[in-house]
């Protein structure tokens, strides 16, 4: 038997989807701590990507410190507040929140500053206020920019929160350990495929959501060029799958 | 004596450190009139425009609209009571053509529903198909794009339009169509109508006043079109308003006093095969000129030059005379067919006659 052999093996054997370590467990686990990651670097990191795109303020400090964030080792960096705020679940989330910060920063602020300047003039000029320009039109028709960043970011999420089963923890990154440890590869390899999967699933989800909050005038421009007669059902889900290809 | 809508009272706009982009401005602008600014490019007339409405605060001296001051309402509410058409046309990309229209009465706190219809109404009212209002911006022409932008401006019925070089972007025959498009639309609305444009043309065709800015922002000059191609006040406007505008000018009389000679004329497919020892006019059956056929050339159609129509100016009679390839500018009545023929000849001596009046009296 090879290896792919064997994984499959692996998988397809029910006492593995089953008990307290099977793979729905497991799933769920590594949603649970990629989905806590996300929401508190959200609350971070897209206030002030909002604040810096809007007002321009600000920028030459956060690219300098996202780039000096992005440097950091994500394995050290979670042994590091492990060995300084003890076990626990928390010490590798605020982890892997610094992590996670700087893509989704930098694609809020690149979505704000990515809408053309005479549109957010003329928003101005009709008469709107501040936090009327900000989300009434700098937001909607950056949404297609800052869709790109958020599924970066949760696709490093997804990858990277295996590591937190170093520490100890739970998630799909179990299988890889363990399976290092116990010299199990198809285990291993089951356990990354999984992983895998799990991106790729999630990746589309948010595909599908994006296409439903970005405005079809956006694709539409995306597209390139006027289409003044073709009808815009038709454009929009060609331009959702070559974005969900990028990914 | 029009009465004054906006007023700048030594107004001055100076960025830090460099020259002012507004010197010292103070003019008057007419109620229910189009006045337009006009100058080469940093010579502030888009600052000028932008302080009305407060996207640029003035260094020092006061604007004031409808007798209140600019700066006593609060910036956005002063915006929402003026409509704003620019270059590129600053429509939002992810809203339909119809919401788009619909921007101000909804900041307004007009209802979803209202909102639409009116939008709905405007589309027609700026010539644009109502059907277009469920397209975004990106799906129309530059041109279309334009029309949804002046729709947007009249909304919420302000009196003041500010137009920032509303045309300039669109191809040259698009161009005059929306300059007609906005004349008649003045027609019905009388708006106070601010207009900046780098092009004379332009400014001498829409304006009913016109302020030539020169660079460093001052006024050079500030009078009817008619006489600043007439009386340019200084050397830097005649050089502005540039080589042709001996030839503009004449756009402004009308041509009531040149003769309309009769022509000979050939009903297209009528005596086929003579020759024509002089030039003589083809026309339909309904009179209408389609050419001329020219001696010695073998009844083959030439296209005519433009058209002299009842009413017209000096400016189209000695147009037609010119642009025709028999030297004769076929006269049209009001449906179109032929009346005549005017000849440059005898244009040229009305022009000269009507400059001995206006020389008599001054």
């Amino acid at each position: 038997m090879n290896i792919f052999t064997e994984t499959f093996a692996w998988l397809a054997d029910p006492s593995h989807w089953s008990g307290p370590g099977g793979i729905p467990v497991r799933l769920l686990e590594h949603l649970q701590y990629s989905g806590l990651v996300l929401l508190i670097a959200a609350a971070i990191a897209v206030p002030v990507g909002l604040y810096i795109g809007h007002t321009g303020r600000g920028r030459v400090v956060a690219v300098a410190v996202a780039g000096a964030l992005r440097a950091l080792p994500t394995l050290g960096l979670l042994v590091l507040f492990a060995l300084v705020a003890g076990s626990g679940l928390m010490p590798p989330v605020w982890a892997l929140v610094i992590l996670t910060v700087p893509p989704l920063l930098a694609g809020t602020y690149a979505g704000i500053s990515s809408v053309d300047a005479s549109v957010v003039d003329a928003a101005r000029a009709m008469g709107m206020k501040e936090l009327q320009v900000l989300f009434g039109v700098e937001v909607p028709n950056g949404l297609l920019v800052m869709f790109g960043g958020i599924r970066t970011a949760v696709l490093q999420v997804i990858a990277t929160v295996s590591v937190v089963a170093y520490l100890p923890l739970g998630g799909l990154g179990r299988y890889l350990f363990d399976g290092l440890v116990l010299q199990d590869f198809p285990r291993m390899l089951a356990g990354s495929l999984l992983i895998a999967a799990l991106a790729i699933v999630v990746d589309l989800v948010l595909a599908a959501v994006q296409r439903l909050v970005v405005s079809p005038g956006l694709s539409a421009r995306s597209k390139g060029g006027r289409k003044a007669a073709t009808d815009l059902s038709a454009a929009a889900p060609a331009a959702a799958a070559v974005q969900g290809g990028t990914a | 004596m029009a009465e004054a809508m906006i007023e700048f009272q030594s107004v001055t706009k100076q960025y830090q450190g460099g020259q002012p982009a507004v010197d010292q401005l103070s003019m008057s602008i007419d109620r229910g009139s189009i006045t337009v600014f006009v100058g080469p490019s940093g010579c502030g007339k888009t600052t000028s425009l932008r302080m009305i409405n407060r996207m640029v605060e003035p260094t020092s001296g006061t604007i004031t609209v409808g007798g209140r001051d600019v700066t006593s309402v609060p910036a956005a509410e002063l915006r929402r009571s003026m409509g704003y058409v620019m270059q590129s046309s600053g429509l939002m990309p992810h809203r339909s053509v119809v919401d788009n229209i619909a921007t101000v009465p909804r900041l307004n706190g007009v209802s979803k529903a209202d909102a639409r219809k009116r939008a709905e109404e405007l589309l027609d009212v700026v010539g644009l198909d109502p059907s277009l209002g469920k397209r975004y911006p990106s799906q129309l022409s530059g041109g279309q794009q334009q029309r949804v932008g002046v729709a947007r401006a009249l909304a919420a019925d302000p009196p003041v339009l500010l137009m920032d070089e509303p045309f300039s972007a669109v191809d040259p025959v698009v161009r005059d169509e929306l300059q007609q498009e906005l004349l008649r639309l003045q027609r019905d609305l009388a708006k106070t109508i601010v207009f900046v444009t780098h092009d004379i043309d332009e400014a001498t065709v829409l304006g009913d006043k016109v302020a030539v800015f020169a660079v460093g922002g001052k006024l050079a000059q500030y009078a009817t079109p008619e006489e600043i191609l007439r009386a340019p006040a200084s050397e830097f406007v005649a050089s502005f308003v540039g080589r042709d505008r001996g030839f503009r000018h004449l756009g402004f009389t009308t041509a009531d006093g040149v003769a309309v000679h009769p022509v000979e004329t050939v009903t297209r497919g009528g005596d086929a095969g003579a020759h024509p020892d002089s030039w003589r006019l083809v026309v339909d059956e309904q009179q209408r000129p389609l050419g001329w056929e020219g001696p010695g050339l073998d009844s083959q159609l030439i296209p005519g030059g433009s058209l002299f129509r009842p009413g017209d100016t000096l400016r189209r009679a000695l147009d037609a005379a010119l642009s025709s390839p028999s030297g004769l500018g076929v006269a049209v009545d009001g449906d179109g067919k032929v009346a005549g023929v005017v000849k440059g000849a005898e244009v040229l001596s009305v022009i000269e006659s009507a400059r001995r009046a206006r020389q008599g009296a001054l």
